[in-house]
């Protein structure tokens, strides 16, 4: 399909029009000083800082926690542990400003979980309009991973800031259905320079090689005994703020929780910085230290999802080497890495 | 300033190392980002020149010492006795409440005093990254350069500079105790306690809302928590084998991110550091989601000293309050008492 334009003052009214059918969710400010995923309340839209908002949008996908299904709890009852569909209100939803590096992840996870009833239903309903990176913090490094500050991967409307105006793409079926109103004209001339232009420029930093081949190359337990796990893992404290910022992680726990006879079985996250997410019923646990921990963590995303997906699980977002409170840094573990 | 103790703690840790009076030293090196500093280990005097300090070491290094010492001993099963003769020894840095949580690690046993060679420096604050982010209105910082009273802070189009004290944490600008208890090696010199008429104020302003208003407040402050347990594993305080929130049986508290269960965890959380923790700041300043949870263990902090006149890690010699039952300790509080008619 053609490029289209939207005059950003008309983008509310856009959006407006479409809230009847789709919940709009969008990075807006919180009073923490930070941006967040927040369903949209009507106001300004573009006061968004360059980057990544604080949470990924794995949530709307893998949410906390995932009812699975829910149950009578009463034994008594004649309906007692039949299981039921839960009741699921939310409507289709539009995220509104996602970034290159977040939309990618949804393909990622996709992968592993690509039958997973639960999951894939989310993203048949939910709708990605994604705004290109001209520029990203200097916590970002896409390209390491195989993305693009202007990569379009898993959107579905993809926009450029022009300044006055965005320049959009229309990239899926999904896309088509929001674009389909009165609002959108065709660029101009100059537009179209302009939004070429933006591509170009946009900058990332770059490594140069082809990450996840290099590491697909190596052999895993040569870099499971690489000498530096210790020295990364001294300081980890093994929280999962890494695990949960993160777009690409997605492993996940499974409990039944019950309530005045009400029952529910839930998925809800986990994370492998924990001990307990590999504590067997026998008390043995086969990651018991935090060296073994803080190596799942980074193997997986850089050797095994590789090995048997292709890409590596990062998208080079930089939430992780943000917000890790020791300073925990991926881009240093890749490199050690690709160097032994 | 800073490069001078920089400069002191490389060649105190290398000096241990090299004497063998320490098998390892605790202190900080460089982080990757402008304003973040990475707890580091040295095991032998190369390491030791990777030691840094700054404004922004701000997770309490006590957190690390008593599985930093476990490490270091023979491997043995459980319930075995430790081997006989001395066990070897670390070095560690200690600011005031880094070392008032090494005293009520000693008073908990989870260390052995004469196995920490505790090298003190009296703390000028640590900066929050928090307030100096919005110090610059949240515009991405990509250097720091920092001088004694001052920060010149950088990033894309800007440069600023910054009055040091205005982002110093909020528990350090409420500090009384800035000088490190016990030590057995000074940086610098002592700068004595600090009088700070109104180190409660933040509790006060909370308790002097309506129970509503309160309730109010903290769901609001909870209410991003994510539950990654960053403040949990950032306190020194949190050694329990398995933490209550980790039992499955009985389970204590949900697992997803319901606000009852969120709640739960917050406050059992502060109750278990009452009496006991020295407002280091750790829990809050790891946060990545910015929640003051901090305010919540002062508020138990102001209780404890206001009931008991008691403040935790001043002493390893003094009874901890809440683990210690004495004829005339305060009972207004328990609520048969308030039922009975008792209430003063």
């Amino acid at each position: 399909m053609k490029p289209l334009v939207l005059e950003k003052e008309q983008a509310g009214h856009w959006l407006k029009g479409l809230c009847n059918n789709f919940d709009i969710f969008a990075p807006l400010p919180t009073d923490k000083g930070y941006s967040d995923w927040q369903k949209w309340d009507g106001g300004d839209l573009f006061d968004v800082a360059k980057g990544v908002p604080k949470s990924s949008i794995k949530t709307f996908f893998f949410p906390q926690p995932e009812v699975l299904f829910q149950f009578n709890a009463r034994a008594s009852a004649p309906d007692a542990f039949r299981l039921r569909e839960p009741k699921c209100q939310d409507k289709p939803r539009i995220l509104f400003g996602v970034r290159p590096c977040d939309a990618r992840s949804v393909v990622l996870n996709s992968m592993p979980y690509e039958e997973d009833p639960y999951f894939q239903k989310r993203i048949q309903e939910t709708f990605i309009v994604g705004f290109l990176c001209r520029e990203g913090c200097s916590t970002c490094f896409c390209k390491w991973t195989g993305g693009s500050p202007t990569g379009t991967e898993g959107m579905d409307v993809a926009a450029i800031d022009l300044g006055q105006v965005l320049y959009v793409e229309i990239l899926s079926d999904k896309g088509k259905r929001l674009v389909g109103n009165g609002f959108f004209r065709s660029p101009t001339k100059d537009e179209e320079t302009e939004a070429k232009d933006f591509v170009e420029k946009a900058k990332g930093q770059a490594l140069d090689q082809d990450v996840a081949s290099i590491l697909r190359s190596k052999g895993l337990m040569h870099l499971y005994d690489a000498p530096f796990w210790n020295s990364v893992s001294e300081p980890c404290i093994n929280c999962g703020t890494c695990t949960f910022l993160c777009p690409t992680c997605y492993c996940f726990d499974i409990q039944d929780e019950t309530l005045r006879g009400k029952g529910r079985r839930i998925r809800y996250w986990d994370s492998c910085m924990f001990p307990l997410f590999t504590q067997h019923a026998s008390g043995h646990n086969p990651r018991g230290d935090k060296l073994k921990r803080v190596r799942n963590r980074f193997m997986h995303k850089l050797k095994y999802f590789p090995d048997r997906f292709g890409p590596i699980s990062c998208v080079g977002c930089g939430r992780c080497v943000r917000d890790c409170p020791v300073n925990i840094d991926i881009r240093q573990v890749l490199r050690s890495l690709l160097e032994i | 300033m800073n490069e001078r103790i920089t400069q002191e703690i490389q060649s105190i840790a290398a000096s241990m190392l090299e004497s063998g009076q320490v098998a390892a030293f605790l202190g900080y090196s460089q982080g990757t980002l402008p304003g973040t500093m990475q707890p580091f280990v040295a095991r032998d005097v190369e390491d030791a020149k990777k030691f840094s300090w700054n404004s922004f070491c701000v997770i309490n290094l006590a957190n690390y010492l008593p599985a930093l010492l476990r490490s270091l001993e023979p491997p043995r099963r459980r319930g075995e006795p430790p081997p006989e003769g001395p066990l070897p020894k670390v070095g560690v840095l200690a600011t005031g409440c880094w070392s008032r949580n090494m005293v009520v690690q000693i008073q908990e046993n989870q260390i052995e005093r004469q196995r920490a060679v505790i090298v003190g420096i009296s703390s000028r604050g640590m900066v929050s990254r928090r307030k100096l982010e919005a110090a610059v209105g949240y515009r991405e910082i990509t250097h720091i350069e920092e001088q004694d009273n001052s920060l010149l802070v950088r990033g894309d189009g800007f440069e600023e500079t910054i009055n040091r004290w205005d982002v110093v944490r909020d528990n350090c600008q409420t500090c009384v105790h800035p000088d490190p208890v016990i030590y057995d090696k000074l940086i610098g010199s002592l700068s004595g306690d600090r009088k700070i008429p109104d180190r409660f104020r933040q509790v006060e302003e909370i308790e002097a809302l309506s129970v509503d208003d309160r309730w109010q407040w903290f769901q609001n402050e909870i209410s991003s928590c994510i539950r990654c347990y960053a403040c949990r594993n950032a306190c020194p305080l949190c050694y329990c084998p398995t933490c209550f929130v980790d039992d499955s049986r009985p389970q204590w508290v949900g697992k997803s991110i319901d606000p009852v269960d969120t709640a739960l965890f917050h406050i059992l959380r502060a109750y278990h550091c009452a009496g006991r923790c020295t407002d280091c700041g750790s829990c809050e300043s790891v946060c990545p989601m910015g929640i003051r949870m901090r305010l919540f263990t002062k508020k138990l902090q102001k209780d404890v000293l206001e009931l008991y006149g008691f403040e935790p890690g001043l002493d390893p010699d003094a009874p901890l309050p809440l683990s210690t039952y004495k004829m005339d300790d305060p009972e207004e509080f328990i609520l048969t008492h308030i039922k009975k008619g008792d209430k003063k």
